[in-house]
């Protein structure tokens, strides 16, 4: 079994604060991790990669820096790590993005499972998987909480708001993971003295990948954004103390004032 | 001059920190409360390789740098010191004098025991007359055919009651002193080996620290650390060298915490209408406490990266520890006066961090131990 994983480096959103007046993110200074879904991702596939023998190849699009996520999936024990990295990609939305990763995917070549995180934290798109099986013209499963590989078929239980489905899909397919499909792992020292000392993190350019330089980049992403805005925040609370029954009776008054419940 | 860890040494604090704060932090002050010694803890960090990053791979650990070394026990000391002196006692005092000083077959039989978590192991050096008097060991070991008996006992010995296999420092040879000491390496199922008092104690509630007995206790004579008798007081200081740099890392572990907890007390907590953070005294005692662990930490990764570039580090090692305690039990203090009558209580988590500091000015050679060891590296030893 081959599995591709796609993995992006994330803010750290926990310590994300916005710009009042840009109304962007303050990035400087801001810790970066492996998007958390994209974690599970990797560890269920470094799983299915125990079971059924084979490889897993990280892979993922980003700034220089992004190598180290790429070290932190071999640590975890990926056998190979790429990065696409090109100042042609930088600016990409989601569909540029699921272009780029899936030109290097063909390059890759030679797959049966490609995995990825439901969404990242900072973006929560929830569409560059699903937009990267469409560019590979291949089945997708997503918001997978359980995978289950039999014969040349995966069983997936697909996460629904009031219960899961249970679907089967043929191979080669994408599916995009919950956190709930495994707990969390930590690198051992082996693993990370492994990837810092004997394993490579391949960079691979636009050209490399010989991607079609009309499709990604800012300036051939269909997405606009037109405005970021932090929300206003909702008004004060208002606290009624006093016997319940009492109490009760201004909470009527109060709400038929704002004329949010009618009198019969 | 360079100041920065590599992206090795990164990749292992990152990965350590998220390790220690969501798998042991959330167990830190239930383990200090109910006594509870963190064998789930340690069995977690054998699972990742830890417990044997004092030991090369070729017997089953997972040898890292001495710098990576002093960064992981900060790391733990930061969220549990009960765990972190539990994992140190093992990783430093009873593995790091396997790998440095045992023969092949001794390594080949303990080592990889050790770093997989399977053993637990301890050091066992301070008798009821003989603490800092390292010479004065009462404890004997006599040759009888393929076998030593050895006689005696042992006080406030970590993981005690715990260990597997414990390293103990006997007197092989009364009349030789110093030269007459050695180690030996015992399993803790070898009959006429005995766990006395459990000590009840200020701080480090959750580790275990116990008097073992010995009485006629026969350990075969391939236990014998390094396999020459009379070694064993070098041994010792060598073992007791490279443990002081944990110790420090111990005391900055501490002291970060308590002062991570302060910086997040005074921006919530008001008095006259302003936050605690808008006083100056209060700033005054923040910028103190930073700088001095900082202090103390640069210490602790100097000395680190001198042992680890083979370089003469007695010297910078006792400055580490010495400063890295004392800096613990400053910063501590503080932090409870910051956090007044709260920090007084058991509701936050700094008045643990105190009681847990203090032993860092005991254990393993005192302040008082350590200023000696300073004074005769730059004096001479015949001053």
């Amino acid at each position: 079994m081959r599995i591709i994983v796609c993995i992006k480096q994330v803010p750290d959103t926990n310590e994300v604060k916005i710009d009042p007046k840009k109304g962007t993110l303050i990035r400087e200074g801001i810790p970066t991790i492996m998007n958390p879904e994209d974690k599970h991702a990797l560890l269920e596939a470094i799983e299915i990669k125990n079971k059924t023998k084979g490889k897993v190849i990280a892979l993922s699009m980003g700034p220089p820096q992004a190598e180290e996520v790429l070290r932190e999936a071999l640590a975890l024990g990926a056998d190979e790590a790429i990065l696409l990295c090109d100042r042609a990609f930088a600016g990409s939305d989601t569909w540029a993005t699921a272009n780029a990763l899936g030109t290097a995917i063909e390059k890759i070549g030679n797959y049966d499972l490609l995995l990825f995180g439901r969404q990242a934290i900072d973006g929560d798109t929830a569409q560059v998987g699903p937009q990267t099986a469409e560019f590979l013209s291949i089945p997708q499963i997503t918001y997978a909480r359980k995978i289950e590989i039999k014969d040349n078929s995966v069983i997936v239980e697909r996460q629904m708001e009031d219960g899961y489905e249970i679907i089967r899909g043929n191979l080669p397919c994408l599916i995009t993971c919950t956190s709930d499909i495994n707990e969390i792992e930590y690198p051992t020292l082996r693993g990370i003295k492994q990837a810092y000392r004997n394993k490579k993190v391949k960079v691979w350019s636009a050209d490399d990948i010989k991607a079609n330089k009309s499709k990604i980049g800012l300036l051939n992403s269909p997405t606009r954004v037109k405005r970021i805005f932090t929300p206003q925040p909702r008004g004060q609370g208002q606290l009624l103390r006093g016997p319940t029954k009492e109490v009760v009776k201004k909470i009527v008054n109060l709400l038929k004032e704002k004329e949010l419940i009618r009198a019969f | 001059m360079n100041f920065d860890f590599t992206p090795e040494q990164l990749a292992i604090k990152k990965m350590i920190r998220e390790f220690a704060e969501s798998e042991i932090k959330p167990y830190a002050e239930e383990i200090d409360k109910e006594k509870k010694f963190p064998e789930k803890q340690l069995k977690k960090l054998a699972k990742l390789g830890i417990m044997g990053m004092t030991i090369p791979e070729e017997y089953g650990g997972s040898q890292i740098d001495c710098v990576s070394q002093t960064i992981i026990m900060e790391e733990l000391s930061r969220v549990c010191n009960s765990t972190a002196v539990s994992f140190g006692a093992h990783t430093s005092l009873a593995c790091n004098p396997i790998t440095n000083y045992g023969t092949k077959e001794q390594k080949e039989k303990y080592l990889p025991l050790l770093a997989s978590g399977k053993y637990l192991g301890a050091f066992s050096l301070t008798e009821p007359s003989a603490g800092s008097d390292a010479a004065n060991i009462q404890t004997t070991a006599i040759r009888d055919g393929d076998e030593y008996i050895i006689n005696g006992s042992k006080i406030f010995i970590t993981n005690g009651a715990k260990a597997d296999l414990v390293n103990v420092v006997a007197m092989t040879d009364k009349a030789k002193k110093h030269n007459g000491i050695s180690i030996f390496i015992v399993e803790t199922k070898t009959p006429g080996f005995e766990v006395g008092k459990i000590e009840d104690k200020l701080g480090l509630c959750g580790s275990c620290t116990a008097e073992l007995v010995f009485k006629d206790m026969r350990v075969p004579k391939e236990n014998l650390l390094g396999g020459i008798e009379g070694q064993g007081f070098k041994q010792t200081m060598w073992t007791l060298d490279s443990g002081r740099i944990g110790i420090g890392a111990q005391g900055v572990g501490i002291a970060q915490a308590a002062f991570d907890e302060s910086l997040k007390y005074v921006k919530e907590r008001e008095q006259f209408g302003r936050k605690l953070f808008k006083f100056q005294a209060i700033q005054f005692m923040l910028s103190d406490m930073a700088m001095k662990i900082d202090a103390a930490r640069l210490l602790c990764l100097r000395a680190a990266d001198m042992k680890e570039k083979g370089k003469r580090y007695v010297k910078e090692a006792a400055m580490a520890k010495l400063f890295g305690s004392e800096v613990a039990m400053e910063v501590t203090r503080k932090a409870i006066q910051i956090h007044g009558g709260y920090g007084f209580t058991k509701d936050y988590p700094v008045e643990r961090f105190y009681r847990d500091a203090k032993i860092t000015e005991i254990y393993e050679g005192t302040s008082e131990i350590q200023r000696l060891v300073i004074a005769a590296e730059l004096l001479g030893r015949g001053f």
